[in-house]
């Protein structure tokens, strides 16, 4: 099947697959969630007003921890079932995991300390923004050194401590604040009213243009790596199943485009989700099956059964109750923040 | 001692791990804190209670966020730093600390939001549901990761193929032998760390204000300090039970780290109890020993003439650093004692009816408020410097663990990481400072306005900046 991990059989060949996809699923997740709220922080500093400031800030106070729990399970997940992947990776992204790590330090404690701050307000201001945008832009140079691959021994990583940093992996870092940016727009469009939510609504469509240049480059970029990763979206049959993902891209991002003038509320942020699915669905067909690219593939990091099948049970039980109570928190906290956050101070808890 | 990228790893790890502990440490006891607190605000509609929650929970939020980000950096270092550890022992640990994210970290994240934006919104029950969540989210947490390191302790239900472990049975890894006194230990740790940081802080805001003042402004400190303290005085000696138990343990599956605790050097029957000593690990001794003849022995078999494991047993390179677990336990070990001297006073003040008003039992309580989080971080020095020089015990020697990384990567992220950190817990006890200086909200601004009735706006009254510029008091809630 695929072509690949033939020379395994039964559950140790459908156990890495099954969990290729959920944490495929976790990193999709985290993707969006914080993405958003990595999103309104990037914003954070073009805002106008104070009062701006504070609505955006709490529109994604109540969640913003939940919303970085998936890039925990995103780790904890390839250290829970691919741990090789985890062994060779971490070390190979050093630098800017540590980076990524630090800034979002950062911008987590300016949600409380921003509130409880008046003179040293800016700083914390500061924090949030400059957090964002450089936690995203290393997670972005994270995501270009992975499809650059990494120089390994099978069981560690053998490269140097910078072979991360390339003209790739800083465009791939980039395009992610471009993304970010987006989803951080249209998530304001959706989460305000008056005056913030046209001004969102004008980021957005920047935003937007800026996202669909960075995709057409990295796109363009990706076959020059040499790893014969246009071999798999030119060949027949594969053009046929795969051309409708850059199809459906262009349509999404004009649908988008056209509801930011349109006024509407909601869908800009589906779409804007859409597009980075269909980001992230051609990058998943660019490197399938290999999650330590170039050589390594999911079959050969894996766990032992014994070891993936004990985390799948729990996995299968509690994924859905998470699920779950994460839709409520987000139903709870539903509809638009208010305009006049009360009182002089907060209506922070 | 080399500088090389094992030592600044195990530098960087003992201090991120060290700062990022003192948080779960207080939010896991605060948690229940909190949740007590509503529990009695529903069942008595005294508002007292409930402007203790506000009060507390501000404080919580702060550490918890703390916690927060100081603990995502955690999940990464295994690999990062400690990629062969990952690589040899991931089979293991690695669904372990998984099922920590997903059966704990997420119930935290999803409820703290509620529990702090959501009042107003989900009603009381609800919300108190959504603090008893935050509460067992806490402890689920701690449920995996000390079951993590104690496998690392006291590793069981594993076999060995090609270089790696690999689990054969999941019960054995899961309730290892050092698990369930460890869990027990921490967890009663933590809940006395946040008893002495309220008691602690209460103390502080009451010394603060004259014995005179309007009993309103004083009752939210000193319910808080009563409370604290009644659960100091009954649970600081049952923590010193399971201690004990504890200490069972590590002489059965840890002998050398039970050696290095004791500062014993020969195996022998009829140890004494060393109180003081300065060990040699040169010359393989003890200097100015100050010690009670065979209650050492007693302590740990129970018998005067037992015989207790030296030093000497194994060779140099397969024992533990001797002076730092020898004195970090003894620093925790005082510090129980001290907190258990403060218990005992508490109750005697208690019926001479001066708990409130003792100014030399207020300021020690108060200088008391760091003491948890000092015994808290000793025990753990204890634990894991007992454990060396393996860091899965008896098996994975620390030196083999370490990831392939520069020392100057790994010098460069230390440094940022101390600074970093300097930086935001600095800031953070400043706020935290502050909101103490201004305490809770004093109970007769809402007295006879809403005791009997369900407040509409609970979390939300206007002036929650904590500096409380003039002019925007606490308004009564509508």
């Amino acid at each position: 099947m695929f072509g690949f991990g033939n020379e395994y059989e039964g559950l140790a060949f459908w156990l890495p697959l099954i969990w290729a996809g959920l944490i495929a699923v976790a990193v999709a997740m985290y993707v969006i969630v914080d993405g958003f709220d990595l999103g309104v922080g990037i914003l954070f500093k073009a805002a106008r007003s104070e009062n701006w400031r504070d609505r955006m800030m709490f529109s994604v106070a109540p969640i913003w921890d939940g919303n970085e729990t998936w890039l925990i399970l995103g780790g904890g997940g390839l250290f829970a079932v691919f741990h090789v992947a985890y062994a060779v990776l971490m070390p190979a992204l050093y630098v800017p995991i540590i980076l990524m790590l630090i800034a979002l330090i950062f911008r987590g404690v300016a949600f409380e300390f921003r509130f409880k701050s008046e003179r040293s307000k800016f700083l914390w201001d500061n924090a949030f923004f400059f957090g964002s945008l450089l936690a995203t832009f290393f997670q972005g140079m994270v995501l270009g050194a992975f499809v650059q691959g990494f120089a390994n021994d099978g069981r560690q990583f053998t490269g140097g401590t910078f072979d991360f940093l390339t003209p790739f992996s800083v465009v791939t870092g980039i395009s992610l604040i471009c993304g970010y940016g987006l989803l951080g727009s249209t998530w304001c469009v959706m989460k305000t009213t008056g005056e913030l939510e046209i001004w969102a609504r004008r980021i957005a469509v920047r935003f937007l243009i800026a996202t669909i240049i960075a995709m057409g480059v990295v796109s363009l970029w990706v076959p020059f790596l040499g790893r014969q990763i246009e071999t798999r979206w030119f060949s027949w049959p594969n053009i046929a199943f795969l051309a409708p993902i850059p199809l459906i891209t262009a349509y999404a991002a004009y649908r988008l485009f056209r509801d930011l003038e349109e006024g509407r509320h909601y869908r800009p942020f589906f779409l804007a989700i859409t597009l980075f699915l269909l980001g992230y669905l051609g990058l998943g067909v660019s490197l399938f099956p290999y999650n330590v690219p170039p050589n390594l593939t999911i079959w050969d990091t894996a766990n032992t059964v014994h070891s993936q099948l004990f985390a799948l049970v729990g996995f299968a039980i509690v994924l859905p109750i998470t699920f779950a109570y994460t839709a409520y928190a987000y139903y709870v906290f539903r509809g638009k923040v208010a305009e006049e956050i009360q009182g002089g101070g907060y209506g922070y808890h | 001692m080399e500088l090389d990228a094992l030592m600044l790893s195990r530098i960087q790890f003992a201090f991120t791990i060290a700062f990022h502990i003192i948080f779960p440490a207080f939010t896991i006891g605060l948690a229940s804190w909190l949740a007590a607190l509503e529990f009695n605000w529903l069942r008595t509609g005294n508002p007292l209670y409930r402007n203790l929650f506000r009060f507390w929970v501000k404080v919580f939020a702060v550490s918890f966020g703390l916690g927060v980000v100081s603990g995502i950096v955690m999940s990464y270092q295994f690999g990062t730093n400690w990629s062969r550890f990952s690589e040899i022992a991931g089979n293991v640990v690695g669904p372990l600390m998984a099922y920590e994210v997903l059966t704990a970290f997420f119930l935290e994240a999803a409820f703290l939001g509620i529990m702090l934006f959501g009042w107003e919104r989900v009603g009381d029950r609800l919300h108190f549901f959504a603090t008893c969540m935050v509460a067992l989210g806490t402890l689920i947490s701690a449920f995996w990761i000390l079951s993590t390191n104690s496998w690392m302790q006291t590793p069981t239900g594993f076999a060995i193929e090609n270089g790696k472990m690999v689990p054969v049975d999941w019960f054995k890894i899961v309730f290892n032998p050092s698990f369930p006194l460890r869990y027990a230990h921490m967890v009663m740790g933590c809940y006395i760390t946040t008893a002495f940081a309220v008691a602690g802080m209460s103390a502080w805001m009451l010394l603060r204000h004259p014995h005179d003042a309007p009993e309103a402004k004083l009752a939210g400190s000193r319910r808080s300090l009563s409370m604290a303290l009644w659960f100091a005085a009954i649970f600081v000696p049952v923590q010193i039970v399971i201690g004990d138990l504890h200490g069972l343990g590590v002489l059965k599956y840890q002998p050398m780290k039970l050696a290095a605790i004791e500062g014993n050097w020969d195996r022998m029957s009829n140890m004494p109890l060393r109180l003081f000593a300065i060990p040699d690990e040169v010359a393989e001794t003890n200097h100015y020993e100050i010690g009670i003849p065979k209650i050492g022995s007693w302590i740990l078999t129970h018998a005067y003439d037992g015989v207790v494991p030296g030093l000497k047993d194994v060779p140099k390179e397969d024992r533990p650093p001797v002076w730092p677990v020898f004195f970090s336990f003894r620093i925790m070990v005082g510090l129980g004692f001290a907190m258990l001297g403060i218990g005992l006073w508490s109750l005697y003040l208690r019926l001479k009816g001066t708990l409130f008003t003792n100014r030399p039992f207020l300021t020690a309580t108060m200088l008391m408020t760091p003491s948890g989080f000092g015994a808290v971080l000793f025990g753990w020095f204890t634990a894991e410097i007992g454990r060396q020089p393996f860091v899965v015990y008896g098996h994975l020697r620390t030196a083999d663990a370490v990831s392939p990384v520069a020392a100057g990567a790994v010098a460069t992220s230390l440094v940022t990481f101390f600074v970093v950190y300097a930086f935001i817990f600095g800031f953070g006890s400043y706020y935290l400072a502050k909101l103490l200086r201004r305490g809770p909200d004093p109970v007769e601004d809402i007295r006879g306005d809403d005791i009997a009735k369900k407040p509409k706006r609970p979390l939300s009254v206007p002036d929650e900046g904590i500096e409380g510029r003039p002019g925007h008091r606490a308004q009564p809630a509508k």
